[in-house]
């Protein structure tokens, strides 16, 4: 019987629900000092000084170190595989402690005490004198000239740009007739909220040092922390726990180089960074606020003639995962809506606002919402219906991208929309919404996206894992693709099962704690790689195993090797299907052979060359009050095509948890700033409205599973894709709602009250009374 | 870990008295749900706490010989939303307070607590106001009763006798306040829990015998201005007038000449000032529904 496929439950289950389940801090030693960093209350200053004698004076406080201590090492902090080539390696713009503060909240000195309380004493006793610079918060002002300069080696601030130019847009443009589209799109500066916030604690053993970390990346981390402290990579190990979460943020080297090496300042002894809620939002990393100017040319049939897309990401302070989130929003376009005739820039910008790095998506639900929103303005240019309009320009089956080497091989997208339609019952609601005209409307819209699985041929895709046969006829498996909350031990345990012919996945005991000194090297959890990539190197070990044990059998029984299956944890004879002994057995026998003794192992390492397109869309349906400004959401459905399903239950909770992400994203959540001042104002969960149980409708998530032909189980990205197109479905429903197209978010109140009135929909006569 | 300097338990109303006298700069602890975010804040760093919290016979809801709602101050939010006597009374009042929050905040946190932070959001504050509650406070000179809106003094000052040793020890709802009144609480936020209010709204209404006038409203906004605020203008236009969508205009237009919103990156003050005048008209067409009344 088939064990992939199948709603099993989790493999982690029971110790999440009993409590049992150890995160970093349970396994915190007792006697560890704690490390509370003071972060800058400048936008953009130098530190003059510091100066920290009332600090040093409270009893418990070990040790203070300030930014004029740190060593001169400039490091790279993305998550990103090593490349060979030094210039696709990272940008190494990070200190441990900065001198010059780039944004509120840089890390400029760090108290180590022996209570936590004695160390937040310690941080607020500490005393900076700053010389204040001017600053700027906005991507596109910041390229101006004139304005303030963040890094030396990037004059504008303009960490990088990018271009993508297809057939001739400026003669395309000239064919008579055409209607021209265009639009200006802003998304907000958001953060990933996943539950446990970032921390970690580090300590020496035998020369070398250790790091506990609560991040998705134990590998590249190694590589980073070493980095940042000169020394050889290998003297560092990094043991990744369960974490409570990642969505990106922990893509990146967060506080392991700086709690490392603040161990080292205190004779090795285990020294804990926690972060708080309030520093998560602001000195972790954030999503990239991206503004797309768009203009399309229509022609009157419903063709797109040819496509402009500029894109301005705002890259923060520090260049982190740098420029290859805006690059794959605007790579997004050409495949999405293909035309003949593009012309595309995207430039990537530092600004003295918070970090931004990796978070679920890439890119792409910013770049799904200005896309998506201009496709419904086109489809209202043309008087077409925005599902008609798709169905018409959206990728065609057979597409195929010469870069990725990826091919739509069914028609994908317009089977996701036909069963989103057919959910939500489009044509019939839209009929009926037509007629709604009083203050309280409602609306139907739809979006739709694509995206890649795992990073091939950007970067190194690589998976090893290794595979133990126990006495009792189990597996214990380990990869360095890590556990994030998502569930992938649990479809590791699957595809195992299915891949040695084990009687259930629970015959699986996945190692979830990765540690780089025994298991085997991995690139950890992003770009909703883990199952397809994970699964190449199953299939192979699995192999091997096999191998390995039917040899053994053989040997052992007697019977041609040839003539030996291992099917559901039993080596069975092919010839008559009898049993001829269970996997149990033949371990037993194998290892306690008087003469020939054996541990039946296998290890490998593959190396993936293929990528594989992951389609999806939203269906959102709303009623809004007018008069109130308010959304209220009715009903959403997304439908994913992301090949066959390991495990049905936790591919629908995938999708239910990206659905919530994006009707944040869509009508609430957003960092603000004072302008005044570049203060973060709203870094806490009162007030960053993020979306709660009691703002969702009811979630629901179809598939349509088109098995992915390069992939051994058929399976490709499901990881991100939900998080991408709800936005603009929201956007797209309010717009089918009061005809009032919104182009920035989130589409909270204010913005309604705004674009409302502008748009004559509310009319306050006080005001012109006044 | 939070840092304060001391907590002293109190085991009666007399003992906190007695401790508050003994601490004089101390803080008073009910719930924590305020206090305690403010100490992890670090405002209030190195404070010594009386925590008055395992005072029961500061619990629970009774009518006094007068039939006057009294609630003590320690009764928590999901308590009041519970009550017989608030639901077949003054249901607005649980219904205003089950908004606070979260199920988790609104076990723990109490009615006093809320009112003794002294902020205009609070979701009690604006009800309270307009049932012009009564605030008991007990110190070592014995009881002190306060009317609601001079209990709140400016943002996040109440009048409270530290110096007397007083706490706050119940609120009062008088029978001449609830009875035959019927209201309706209007929560305007972002999003539908843990959540401030960026505008709260609360009406109420006694209707005639026959249903056709009008013979007392009451409005009282939370975030309007810097405390909780009645609005007299608009009670006037009320207060004696037949129910009519044309009343409900006018009504919810002189809403403006008395309250004060302000610019804030919470909200403009164009919006807030938006969104109560159609607050008001929605609460009071609600409130003379629940009476028995028809808006003509």
């Amino acid at each position: 019987m088939s064990k992939v496929g199948k709603r099993e439950v989790r493999v982690d289950a029971y110790d999440k629900a009993s409590g049992r389940t150890k995160y970093y801090e349970d396994r915190v030693p007792p006697g560890a000092l704690y490390a509370r960093i003071l972060h800058a209350e400048k936008a953009h200053a130098e530190v003059l000084s510091i100066d920290t004698a009332a600090a040093e004076a409270i009893p418990g406080v070990v040790k203070v170190l300030t930014c004029f201590d740190v060593p001169d090492r400039p490091f790279p902090t993305a998550g990103h595989p090593w490349s060979m080539d030094p210039g696709h390696q990272d940008v190494a713009d990070r200190h441990l402690l900065n001198r010059h503060v780039r944004y509120w909240g840089d890390d400029i000195a760090v108290v180590i005490a022996e209570s936590e309380l004695a160390a937040k004493q310690g941080v607020r006793a500490l005393k900076a004198e700053y010389a204040e610079l001017p600053f700027v918060l906005d991507a596109q002002k910041a390229m101006e000239d004139g304005a303030p300069q963040l890094h030396e080696a990037y004059p504008r601030n303009l960490l990088k740009h990018t271009d993508m130019r297809k057939g001739d847009y400026a003669s395309a443009i000239r064919e008579p007739g055409l209607i021209k589209v265009e639009g200006w799109y802003d998304t907000p500066t958001v953060q990933h909220c996943h539950i446990e916030n970032h921390g970690c604690f580090a300590y020496e053993e035998n020369g070398r040092i250790v790091v506990v970390s609560s991040t998705q990346i134990p590998h590249i981390i190694r590589r980073v922390v070493g980095q940042a402290l000169g020394r050889p990579w290998a003297d560092i190990e990094i043991i990744k726990p369960y974490i409570g979460g990642g969505f990106g943020n922990k893509q990146d080297a967060l506080y392991e180089p700086l709690c490392a090496w603040c161990s080292t300042q205190v004779g090795g002894r285990c020294v804990r960074i926690d972060c708080a809620r309030e520093e998560t939002f602001v000195s972790n990393r954030v999503r990239h606020a991206i503004r797309f100017h768009i203009t399309t040319w229509l022609r009157p049939e419903g063709s797109i003639a040819a496509r402009k897309v500029e894109c301005w990401s705002n890259q923060g302070a520090y260049a982190s995962h740098g420029h290859s989130i805006v690059a794959k929003a605007m790579g997004s376009f050409a495949q999405h809506y293909p035309c003949d005739n593009m012309e595309c820039d995207a430039w990537t910008v530092f600004t003295n606002r918070p970090a931004a790095g990796a978070m679920r998506g890439y890119g792409m639900p910013q770049a799904s919402f200005a896309d998506e929103s201009n496709i419904d303005d086109c489809a209202a240019a043309l008087g077409m219906d925005p599902y008609e309009f798709r169905w018409k320009t959206i990728m065609p089956q057979g597409f195929h991208d010469a870069f990725s080497g990826n091919t739509n091989y069914c028609d994908s997208f317009r089977e996701c929309m036909e069963k989103g339609a057919a959910y939500i019952d489009y044509e019939r609601k839209k009929r009926e919404y037509a007629a709604d005209t009083g203050s309280i409307r409602r609306g139907i819209g739809l979006a739709t996206f694509w995206y890649n699985t795992a990073v091939y041929p950007i970067s190194l895709e690589t998976s090893s894992n290794r595979m133990l046969l126990n006495l009792d006829g189990t597996v214990t498996f380990q990869c360095g693709e890590t556990e994030i909350g998502q569930g992938a031990d649990t479809a590791y345990a699957q595809m195992v099962a299915e891949a040695v012919g084990l009687r259930s996945y629970r015959d699986v005991r996945v190692k979830s704690c990765q540690d780089t000194d025994t298991t085997p090297t991995g690139l950890g959890a992003y770009a909703s790689r883990q199952t397809y990539v994970a699964g190449f190197s199953i299939r192979q070990t699995a192999d091997i195993l096999r191998e390995k044990i039917l040899t053994s059998a053989a040997e052992r029984s007697g019977h041609p090797y040839g003539d030996l299956d291992l099917i559901d944890g039993c080596i069975v004879r092919k010839s008559d299907d009898t049993t001829v002994m269970t996997l149990s057995e033949l371990a037993m026998t194998a290892q306690y052979d008087p003469v020939h003794s054996e541990h039946i192992t296998a290890e490998s390492t593959y190396t993936i060359r293929s990528n594989a397109y992951s389609f999806g869309c939203t269906f959102a349906e709303v009623e809004v009050d007018i008069p109130l400004c308010r959304v209220k959401l009715l009903n959403i459905v997304n439908v994913h095509d992301c090949g066959k399903l390991i495990n049905p239950a936790l591919a629908e909770a995938q999708v239910h948890g990206g659905m919530s992400m994006a009707i944040g994203y869509g009508l609430s959540e957003q960092l603000l700033f004072d302008e005044r001042t570049g203060r973060p104002l709203n870094n806490n969960l009162l007030d960053y409205k993020l979306s709660t149980f009691m703002d969702h409708p009811h979630l629901e998530a179809q598939f349509v599973e088109n098995p992915e032909p390069t992939s051994p189980f058929g399976t490709k990205a499901l990881g991100e894709p939900p998080a991408c197109s709800g936005a603009p479905a929201i956007r797209n429903a309010i717009l089918s709602a009061t005809g009032v197209a919104i182009d920035r978010l989130p589409i909270n109140p204010h913005v309604l009250y705004d674009e409302f009135s502008r748009a004559g929909l509310i009319h306050d006569p006080w005001k012109e009374e006044a | 870990m939070y840092d304060f300097k001391a907590l002293y338990e109190a085991e009666s109303v007399q003992d906190a008295i007695r401790l508050r006298l003994e601490h004089p700069g101390a803080q008073i602890l009910a719930g924590g749900s305020d206090v305690l975010v403010q100490i992890r804040e670090g405002r209030r760093a190195g404070a010594e706490l009386i925590s008055i919290y395992g005072i029961d016979e500061l619990r629970g809801v009774s009518l006094d010989a007068e039939e006057n709602i009294r609630i003590g101050s320690l009764t928590s939010f999901s308590h009041i939303t519970r009550d017989p006597i608030i639901q077949s009374r003054c249901a607005v009042l649980g219904e205003a307070v089950d908004q606070v929050g979260s199920p988790q905040i609104r076990n723990i946190g109490t009615i006093g607590g809320n009112t003794c932070n002294g902020v205009t959001s609070a979701d009690s504050a604006s009800t309270l106001h307009a049932w012009e509650a009564i605030v008991e406070l007990t110190g070592k000179n014995g009881v002190r009763r306060v009317p609601i809106r001079d209990f709140y003094i400016k943002a996040g000052t109440v009048d409270i006798r530290a110096e007397d040793g007083e706490i706050q020890t119940a609120i009062l709802i008088p029978k001449a306040s609830y009875e035959n009144t019927f209201g309706h609480y209007i929560k305007y936020g972002l999003r539908n829990a843990m959540e401030i209010a960026t505008l709260g709204c609360s009406v109420n209404v006694r209707l005639s015998p026959d249903k056709s006038v009008i013979e007392r409203c009451r409005i009282a906004y939370g975030v309007a201005g810097p405390v909780p605020m009645r609005v007299p203008s608009a009670e006037a236009a009320a207060n004696g007038a037949a129910p009519s969508l044309a009343l409900a205009e006018a009504f919810s237009r002189a809403v403006l000449e008395d309250i004060r919103p302000r610019d804030s990156w919470r909200a403009s003050k164009a919006f807030r000032q938006h969104i109560a005048v159609e607050m008001a008209k929605r609460a009071l067409t609600e409130s003379v529904r629940k009476a028995g009344g028809v808006m003509a």
